[in-house]
């Protein structure tokens, strides 16, 4: 049960939906101030819901939610407005708008009557635009902008109502990669510098992985997990929740594989090692041709995707050289197999079973391949 | 801190824009009173209206026909700009506008119920809706059609879906008038067609008195609210983040604009365009859709491009009158047209 004097932000057995169908309920959870709280889950999952209720968008069905002291019913919009700013998913682009009134819109609470602006607010107009690299926009129209860089005006416009929680849905979904992490940077900064608390949902996994300090699970009716991304990205959990096939979510990198192995029968066995492989392997599974690999150690980044992605990966163990009969069996499926692919890994002391793989498959009339393009050939 | 070049910039636009609206009022003001079959001169026309001279030959003509004519087509014009523009912050559309979500529809529909039953009822002895009945009616139509459009606008989470609903109800009301037409006598429901025509002609000071009671504390109200309208801009989901009670402004909002397009209808019929026209000149004028800018010029726009519409429609054709809505139609709508096809230009 969480405890409203050591958190920020909390709610108890929250239930929200529409129109006074719950559609997810006894929602419970708890964050201290300064933390960012990601919610994770498949698209209509209900992410967006929750953000709504939280941020009183929508009338919560039952249960409470606490900001600072305060619970979310109790306190008036204008209160809450100087608490806590949202950034949500629809894209604005509201006409002849420039980029200081647009940030300068976030003043609203604190403005007169007639939202005059004062020195003090155009102050702080200038340092939220300042804090997100966008000053130099000041006079630029909005419908000018692109999306990265509407975003971060989006998030200065939040920064001017000085709030001390800001709630954002989904807030980097349509971005390049380096406006996604030049985004999420900008928060993971606001809530380590300024002590703001931070609740967003992404479809980035890996990257809620990185910047979170607790992940929620949302998948229909119940919150199936809560916790920190050490106990949340693990390859079953990922997996259950998005319902994708066993192991080609993997946690140690918080990559994704495409396609996963159909057991036809491999045609190719595949030599790498330190990350020489990975190419390979997915450009095989690309053009859907079954692979063994080997021989590879089980501390090696190519083990990690052999491992989703080949019929068979024959491994030895870390930091040592493979005994005789992983060898053998290594010598066995190159046997089964037409070709052998060299990925051109280094050999060296306790990988020269390797050399000598490669040796005894040519002698035995296998055709080695080295390049990408002998190997979309095979396909033809 | 940063110089705000566009604020600077957009300070001396609405100065330049503000002058231009003074000038074409006073303008517009001495050729209304100015043209048509009787010329004045200067000195007639300041003995008439500020010495009130009732020995001039040309007293009547002057105070009793063209200046509340005059004033009628300016309180008018402005209401039907402002309203436009405010329903165009509410919807977020540049295309919404008083007629659009069927209040004219409305307060005709409700005329041509009450016409014919008047036909009716008082057979032999009808001839016309008496001036006054008109308004009431047209007034109460609008009204009506508001408070429907007003009980959907809570349950639909879409202004967009809000529109459409005002468009359909907007196409109800005109089946329902044609339904009732079909069967009415074309001599019954003669001053129905004159009405919806739409025109200032024979206003008396009366009219401008009661629609000024209504326009200009409604045109007050909308200042005051130039704060949530701006808020506004971006959602209604923004709006509440600030804070903006949004049950209570959309209410205020579309009660607001319905209550300054029934004071039009009720008194001039229908005219169209205007509401759309106007708001977007002002806006492309500016450089901006700040309501605090806005609200005023589209107001006093409103005004100047309705005296001059009505001096085009009672001179240009003279001695015939055209109606106010063919005038603004064909102006209006090639100016909507132009602004809709350049629209994408200028936001790319």
């Amino acid at each position: 049960m969480p405890d409203n004097n050591e958190f920020y932000f909390s709610c108890q057995q929250l239930s929200v939906g529409y129109n006074k169908k719950p559609l997810i309920s006894d929602i419970s959870v708890g964050i201290k101030r300064g933390e960012i709280l990601t919610l994770i889950g498949p698209n209509g999952a209900g992410k967006s819901t929750i953000l709504k209720s939280i941020s009183k968008q929508l009338s919560l069905i039952s249960g409470k939610v606490f900001v600072g002291n305060d619970e979310l019913s109790d306190l008036p919009p204008k209160k809450l407005s100087r608490r806590m700013a949202v950034m949500l998913t629809e894209r604005i682009v509201p006409e002849l708008m420039t980029v200081g009134e647009l940030a300068a819109s976030g003043r609203y609470p604190y403005t007169n009557a007639f939202g005059k602006l004062t020195d003090e607010d155009r102050r702080i107009v200038n340092d939220a635009l300042e804090q997100v690299h966008a000053l130099d926009l000041y006079d630029r129209e909005i419908s000018s902008l692109s999306d990265g860089q509407r975003q971060r005006v989006m998030l200065a416009r939040a920064l001017c109502q000085q709030p001390e929680m800001i709630v954002l849905d989904e807030p980097v979904s349509f971005l390049d990669i380096k406006h996604k992490t030049e985004l999420l940077e900008l928060l993971y900064e606001m809530s380590r510098n300024k002590g703001i608390t931070i609740i967003l949902s992404l479809h980035e996994i890996d990257l809620a992985a990185k910047i979170s300090d607790k992940i929620m699970c949302v998948k229909g009716e119940y919150i199936t997990k809560i916790g920190t991304p050490e106990e949340i990205f693990t390859d079953n959990t990922i997996s259950e929740l998005y319902e994708i096939d066993g192991g080609k979510y993997n946690s140690l990198f918080g990559s994704t594989e495409l396609f996963l192995p159909e057991s036809g029968k491999p045609r190719v066995f595949v030599i790498g090692g330190n990350g020489s492989g990975i190419p390979y392997y997915r450009l095989l599974r690309r053009l859907g041709i079954s692979f063994y690999a080997g021989i590879l150690f089980e501390n090696d980044i190519d083990f990690q995707i052999a491992s989703v992605l080949a019929e068979e990966t024959v491994s030895c163990a870390a930091f040592s050289k493979p005994d005789e009969q992983t060898v053998r069996l290594a010598e066995e499926y190159i046997q089964r197999c037409e070709y052998v692919i060299d990925c051109g890994c280094e050999i060296g002391e306790i990988n020269k079973a390797n050399e000598t793989l490669m040796k005894n498959a040519e002698k035995s009339g296998k055709t080695i391949l080295r390049e990408f393009s002998e190997i979309e050939r095979l396909v033809g | 801190m940063k110089t705000k070049r566009t604020e600077k910039h957009r300070g001396l636009r609405a100065a330049i824009v503000f002058t231009a609206l003074g000038i074409l009022l006073i303008a517009a003001f001495f050729l209304n009173i100015n043209s048509g079959s009787v010329k004045l001169s200067l000195g007639e026309v300041f003995d008439i209206v500020f010495l009130r001279d009732e020995s001039q030959e040309n007293y009547n003509i002057l105070w009793k026909i063209r200046l509340p004519r005059m004033a009628l087509s300016a309180v008018l014009g402005g209401a039907l700009a402002l309203s436009g523009f405010l329903l165009q912050s509410f919807f977020r559309n540049p295309i919404a506008g008083p007629f659009v979500l069927g209040i004219s529809s409305g307060a005709k529909m409700l005329l041509a119920v009450v016409t014919i039953a008047a036909a009716g009822i008082f057979a032999d002895e009808y001839t016309s809706l008496p001036a006054g009945v008109t308004v009431i009616t047209a007034f109460l139509g609008s009204m009506l059609i508001t408070l429907v459009v007003l009980m959907f606008s809570g349950r639909v989470r879409d202004m967009s879906a809000l529109l459409v609903i005002g468009i359909m109800i907007s196409y109800i009301c005109s089946s329902v008038t044609d339904f009732l037409i079909n069967f009415a006598e074309d001599a019954d429901i003669v001053n129905l067609t004159h009405w919806s025509l739409g025109s200032f002609s024979g206003a008396k000071w009366q009219d401008v008195g009661i629609s000024a009671a209504i326009v200009f504390p409604a045109f007050v109200l909308s200042c005051l609210m130039a704060k949530p309208i701006s808020a506004y801009a971006l959602g209604e989901g923004y709006a509440k983040s600030v804070g903006v009670r949004t049950g209570v402004f959309r209410a205020i909002l579309i009660g607001l604009s319905s209550v300054l397009s029934a004071a039009v209808t009720a008194f001039a019929g229908p005219i169209s365009f205007v509401g759309i026209a106007v708001p977007h000149i002002a806006r492309l004028s500016l450089g901006t859709n700040s309501p605090k800018a806005m609200i005023p010029a589209v107001f006093i726009g409103g005004a100047v491009f309705c005296m001059f519409c009505d001096l085009i429609a009672r001179t240009v054709f003279s001695p015939t009158d055209l109606s106010i809505g063919t005038v603004t139609g064909i102006i209006g709508a090639p100016i909507v047209i132009w602004l809709m096809a350049t629209r994408r230009k200028r936001n790319a």
